[in-house]
């Protein structure tokens, strides 16, 4: 029995590698293992077996069994397996054909570089704040120290409404506004449009955006004005960027500066971009003037501020390459889809 | 603000490359535009010498030349023009070298001979007759004895072509710095050297100037200061090299010598000078005197002008000889014959003259100076600088004596000395030594603890003032750098949040931004159909607008979408789906701001686009902003848009949307050959209606029942009505409505339509009963017939 046993082992073993699909499988599952199997068959002979024998033919049987049910469920997922590549390699599709098209609109260049702006002003505790762009020609010039008949009225062609109204210029009436309605430590920056007759062309537009920030408190001083705008230069250009403080004059601001950072297209050494100089001008800046101070109600022998001005248009046209502003505003779609 | 290298080393010696300079003088408050050498595209011309000049043999016109260029060889030139000699000195283009135009010239032939280059002209080297009065302009620049005529020498150097001229952007609060001493006092201090100033002196002349010349100042406001002085037997003459070099670097062309020294002197000081004949001058008064009302003067440019009481000007006995700080009258020029002239160093007010120059329209070199407040103290020097120019080119006879009607002396401005002050407010640490040190440097005195600014500083009135000058010359670039100290938290508001809401919806809605111009020509409210008596047509308008289409500020921003739209459609963009977050700009009269509200824009167009997908944006931004109580009516009469195909969003009575096709005249007149939809919806509404609270809703526990529901209605049913009228009636459990069909066809019948809609019903609480439901139903469809829909066997 044992050698019928093993035959039936070898001849199963042999019946199982050869077949080919699960029909098959089972039949010779049924063959060999089914209860009118040959296996059973065997196993029926075993009353005829000595007490003694019966307990080890016995376990030669169940050996057998397992052994021929492992081969069994070995084939089975060798035999699924193949059959799954095979159907799966019907399945095959052209994956370079393009994807569906997912409908996401796009961000305006100038709002991107806005929203930058924000982030890192709000993240120096900068709270931002908006004015009104049609504004008192007060708010606009005198309380910024600029009188009628101040020349630097000359340098920003104004449109008026009325002789007391116009289209803000500069977000600088803001700073008047911050301190008449909140009071200090102040921390705003303010962004929004402003209008100037100047007429269109590549670098000029009678309508553009800038972002006014502004400082009070005790003990301000022209370093933290130069932290400040130093922060913001690396935080917008990389940590490596270097800035340059000039002398400059705005009749709200004194002392007052322009600020160049170091040319972030050819680091310093002098490019088309910042026309040989190393260094591009990107806003202007300065310490709160007393005047200004008093006309925000804000008493200047006890506090102290700094104020800047920062053109988006350039900073956008800088950061995207962008060499005509009229783009901007054209809204070509093909231009949005860009950003 | 040109500056002359060459003019500026009268008064500092300083030596450094022009790189430095320009970013030295930049970074201490002189802000450097540019700087460039004269003839520095000039390329290998020297001075030759004409050796031999003989006829060209094959020409009538031409000369052939041999010339001496220094090269060690005589050169053969051949040229055509007529008025070169034998001996004379000739700059000489060899082959090879690059004239003033950017022209290379290289040898060649002409007429068979060979010319090894060109004999040039004053234009040729960039130069005019003004630069050297003796030459002709259409011949050879012949070099005359006032050029150094050494043979090979580099052309620019032998005629004084080799300047270097600085310009620098002068801020409005710096007018002392339109001048030379000006910009040397700011170099010295700049590089810590000395200034070399000249004290002005006039040699003993003749007669007595007050025998010649009366000056009366009436209105003391506005004229500050009059010197005048008189110069007779004026020989009228071209001046000499050195004066005409100088002028040419400042970009003033020079004329005779009694204009230039006029020119030289107001370069020189800042100070604006006047020359006039005295022939001209009735009675030898001179008036200083408000105009008279509709007086009437003809300048200098020819040009009669009808003055106002407003202006100011400079008047003999019987009538105005010249808007004072502006323009001289029409006889007040030096002529061939004028024979003695009078001298104008004066100071006005700023302001009075920005005044008149304005209201005339003719702002000059005068005027721009003047009008930014010159200082008065130095009116004599300035006058007593010309008279010595006259003696040094002997133009003249100089008068004796000045005739100074100082009205208004200034007061010169006087502040306390505090360097503690400066040092805490800029966040240095300077000695108060070294503040007064750089205060003298430019021109300050310190004394006794004050400071006293010098007269031609207008601009000083402050401590910060004081400040700014010592933080300038210690150099902003070495003043230490400080984080912001303390804590400040930064929130957003409510609204700047909401903002950032919509405007993150409407591009996950497939969207872009635009961002348009917030004036608009009138002729947009024509062009989207507004009716005449609309309020938005009360706008507000730019009184001097750059032009009509951009010269409203607008009060609906559907037009610029509509031009966006038009401008993608012509540039054949098959489609456009945009959003603008726009302001608006309502009056509120003509004396009051107006309301600057937001309204969100939505605009496309595409083969794709239909009402329903737009209306479908509306839908999910309503939704996003947490309203879900809202009625869409049909909207019939918004005149930008299809009466057909239109809706108007309506939350507690008052429209917070409307959404539509535009109406195809509208389209026509933007151009665009598509259907087109826009939404405008009132951010300010939206905000105010808005409940962003999100409170979390258990997820069901027991299953759904659903009941499919169709209807025939009349075709002109809104859906959403009947849609309304069955949740109205279905109960608690009702969880949700929905249209899933909806046709029309021959088997409905005429004027019929079919809706289906799915409904689905649950409670929270247990598996609903199927006479629960079928309870609901019949309500549902009890309204739904009341509406004259029958349902759907």
């Amino acid at each position: 029995m044992r050698q019928q046993l093993e035959e039936i082992r070898k001849n199963a073993e042999a019946a199982l590698k050869a077949t080919n699909s699960l029909e098959e499988l089972d039949a010779a599952r049924v063959k060999y293992l089914g209860k009118k199997g040959e296996l059973t068959a065997v196993l029926k002979q075993m009353g005829g077996l000595s007490a003694e024998e019966r307990p080890i033919i016995g376990q030669v049987a169940n050996d057998v069994r397992e052994y021929i049910q492992n081969e069994l469920d070995e084939r089975i997922s060798e035999l699924k397996a193949a059959q799954q590549e095979a159907k799966l390699l019907t399945e095959t599709i052209d994956v370079t054909l393009p994807g569906e098209p997912c409908e996401v609109g796009n961000r305006h260049p100038l709002s991107i570089v806005l929203d930058e702006v924000k982030e890192i002003f709000q993240g120096m505790g900068f709270d931002i704040i908006s004015g009104p762009e049609v504004e008192l020609d007060y708010y606009n010039f005198e309380a910024l120290n600029i009188p009628k008949d101040h020349p630097a009225r000359d340098t920003q062609d104004t449109f008026y409404i009325t002789d007391n109204i116009l289209l803000r210029t500069q977000t600088s009436p803001c700073q008047i506004r911050a301190m008449e309605e909140r009071k200090p430590p102040l921390r705003v920056i303010s962004p929004g449009r402003v209008y100037r007759s100047d007429a269109v062309d590549a670098t000029h537009s009678p309508l553009f955006h800038q972002i006014e920030g502004l400082v009070v408190d005790e003990g301000i001083t022209m370093s933290d004005l130069k932290g400040t705008l130093d922060t913001l230069a690396k935080k917008l250009y990389g940590p490596e960027t270097k800035t340059r403080f000039r002398p400059h004059h705005f009749p709200f601001t004194e002392p007052s500066c322009e600020v160049d950072v170091s040319c972030f297209k050819c680091g310093g050494v002098g490019c088309s971009m910042c026309k040989g100089e190393g260094w591009v001008e990107i806003l202007g800046a300065g310490m709160v003037h007393p005047k200004v101070l008093k006309n925000g109600g804000i008493d200047p022998e006890k506090y102290s501020g700094f104020a800047f001005g920062l053109g988006l248009e350039r900073l956008v046209m800088f950061r995207f390459g962008l060499d005509d502003m009229r783009m901007l505003y054209e809204n070509d779609v093909r231009f949005l889809e860009q950003f | 603000m040109n500056l002359s290298k060459r003019w500026l080393g009268e008064f500092v010696q300083v030596e450094d490359t022009d790189r430095n300079f320009a970013e030295a003088l930049t970074l201490s408050g002189s802000k450097v535009e540019s700087y460039e050498h004269e003839g520095a595209v000039l390329e290998n011309i020297v001075v030759g010498h004409v050796e031999e000049i003989e006829r060209h043999p094959d020409s009538d016109h031409l000369w052939v030349c041999k010339i001496d260029d220094g090269s060690g060889d005589i050169i053969q030139i051949i040229t055509g023009a007529q008025n070169v000699s034998k001996g004379d000195y000739v700059p000489v283009a060899r082959h090879k070298s690059v004239i003033a135009s950017g022209d290379k010239i290289t040898a060649g032939k002409l007429r068979g001979l060979e010319s090894r280059g060109m004999l040039c002209s004053l234009g040729e080297l960039g130069l005019s007759a003004h630069d050297f009065p003796y030459a002709i302009e259409d011949g050879i620049f012949i070099l005359g004895d006032d050029c150094d005529k050494t043979i090979g020498m580099d052309i620019r150097e032998s005629i004084g072509l080799n300047d270097t001229i600085v310009e620098f952007e002068i801020t409005s609060n710096r007018p002392d710095c339109l001048s030379i001493i000006g910009l040397a006092r700011e170099t010295a201090a700049t590089y810590n050297l000395p200034l070399n100033l000249h004290t002005p002196e006039v040699k003993p002349g003749i007669e007595d100037v007050n025998d010649y010349l009366k000056v009366d100042i009436e209105c003391k406001d506005k004229c500050y200061r009059y010197c005048g002085a008189v110069v007779k037997n004026v020989r009228v003459a071209p001046s000499p090299r050195w004066m005409r070099e100088r002028l040419r670097a400042e970009g003033v062309r020079p004329i005779n010598n009694i204009v230039d020294i006029t020119n030289y002197v107001m370069l020189e000081y800042g100070q604006p000078m006047h020359a006039f004949d005295l022939r001209y001058l009735n009675g030898n008064h001179v008036i200083v005197r408000n105009a008279k009302d509709g007086e009437t003067i003809t300048t200098l440019d020819g040009e009669e002008r009808t003055l106002t009481n407003e202006m100011m000007v400079i008047a003999d006995e019987k009538a105005p000889v010249a808007v004072a700080g502006v323009m001289g009258g029409e006889f007040s020029g030096i002529m061939d014959d004028t024979d003695t002239i009078v001298f104008e160093s004066a100071c006005f007010n700023g302001v009075s003259v920005r005044r008149a120059a304005k209201a005339l329209g003719m702002r000059t070199e005068a005027s721009a100076r003047f009008e930014k407040q010159l200082n008065p103290d130095d009116c004599d020097v300035c006058l007593n600088r010309a008279l010595e120019l006259i003696q040094m080119l002997d133009a003249g006879d100089v008068v004796n004596g000045m005739v100074d009607n100082y009205a208004t002396p200034k007061e010169p401005v006087v502040l306390p000395f505090m360097p503690e002050w400066t040092n805490k407010f800029i966040g240095i640490d300077v000695p108060a030594d070294e503040q007064a040190e750089i205060l003298r440097k430019i021109g300050f005195t310190v004394e006794n603890d004050k400071i006293t600014a010098p007269a031609f500083r207008i601009d000083i009135e402050h401590q910060a003032d004081i400040s700014e000058e010592i933080a300038r010359f210690y150099g902003y670039n070495n003043i230490p750098t400080r984080e912001l100290a303390g804590v400040a938290k930064a929130t957003l508001t409510e609204r700047q949040r909401f903002n950032k809401l919509l405007e993150k919806t409407s591009m996950g809605c497939g969207l872009s931004e635009i961002q348009t111009f917030s004036f608009i020509s009138p002729k947009s409210y024509d062009k989207i159909r507004l009716p005449e008596n609309s309020t938005l047509r009360n706008c507000v308008t730019i009184m001097n607008p750059l032009g009509e289409d951009t010269s409203v500020m607008r009060t609906t921003a559907i037009p610029s979408m509509l031009e966006v739209l038009g401008r993608n459609y012509a540039r054949k963009n098959d489609k456009a789906a945009l959003y603008e977050l726009a302001t608006v700009y309502l009056s509120n009269g003509k004396d009051e701001l107006p309301d600057e509200n937001q309204s969100l824009v939505l605009g496309m167009y595409g083969k794709n686009y239909t009402y329903y997908s737009l209306k479908g944006i509306v839908e999910k931004i309503l939704s996003v902003c947490g309203i879900e109580d809202y009625n869409v009516e049909p909207k019939k009469d918004a005149s930008a848009f299809h009466p057909g195909r239109t809706g108007e969003f309506i939350v507690d009575g008052k429209q917070i949307a409307i959404c539509g096709e535009i109406h195809p005249a509208v389209l026509e007149n933007y151009g665009i050959g598509a259907r087109a939809y826009v939404a405008v919806i009132d951010v300010e509404y939206l905000f105010e209606k808005a409940n962003l609270v999100r409170i979390y809703k258990a997820l069901p526990k027991f299953p759904a029942t659903t009941r499919d529901l169709a209807f025939v209605a009349n075709i002109d049913m809104p859906v959403l009505k009947l849609e309304k009228a069955i949740s109205d009636v279905s109960g608690k459990f009702l969880e949700n409505i929905e249209l899933f069909d909806i046709f029309t066809g021959a088997q409905i019948g005429e004027n019929k339509k079919s809706v289906a809609f799915n409904l689905r019903f649950r409670s929270a609480e247990r598996t609903l009963t199927d006479d629960e439901v079928n309870s609901a139903v019949k309500k549902a469809i009890k309204a739904a017939e009341e509406l004259g829909a029958v349902l759907r066997g």
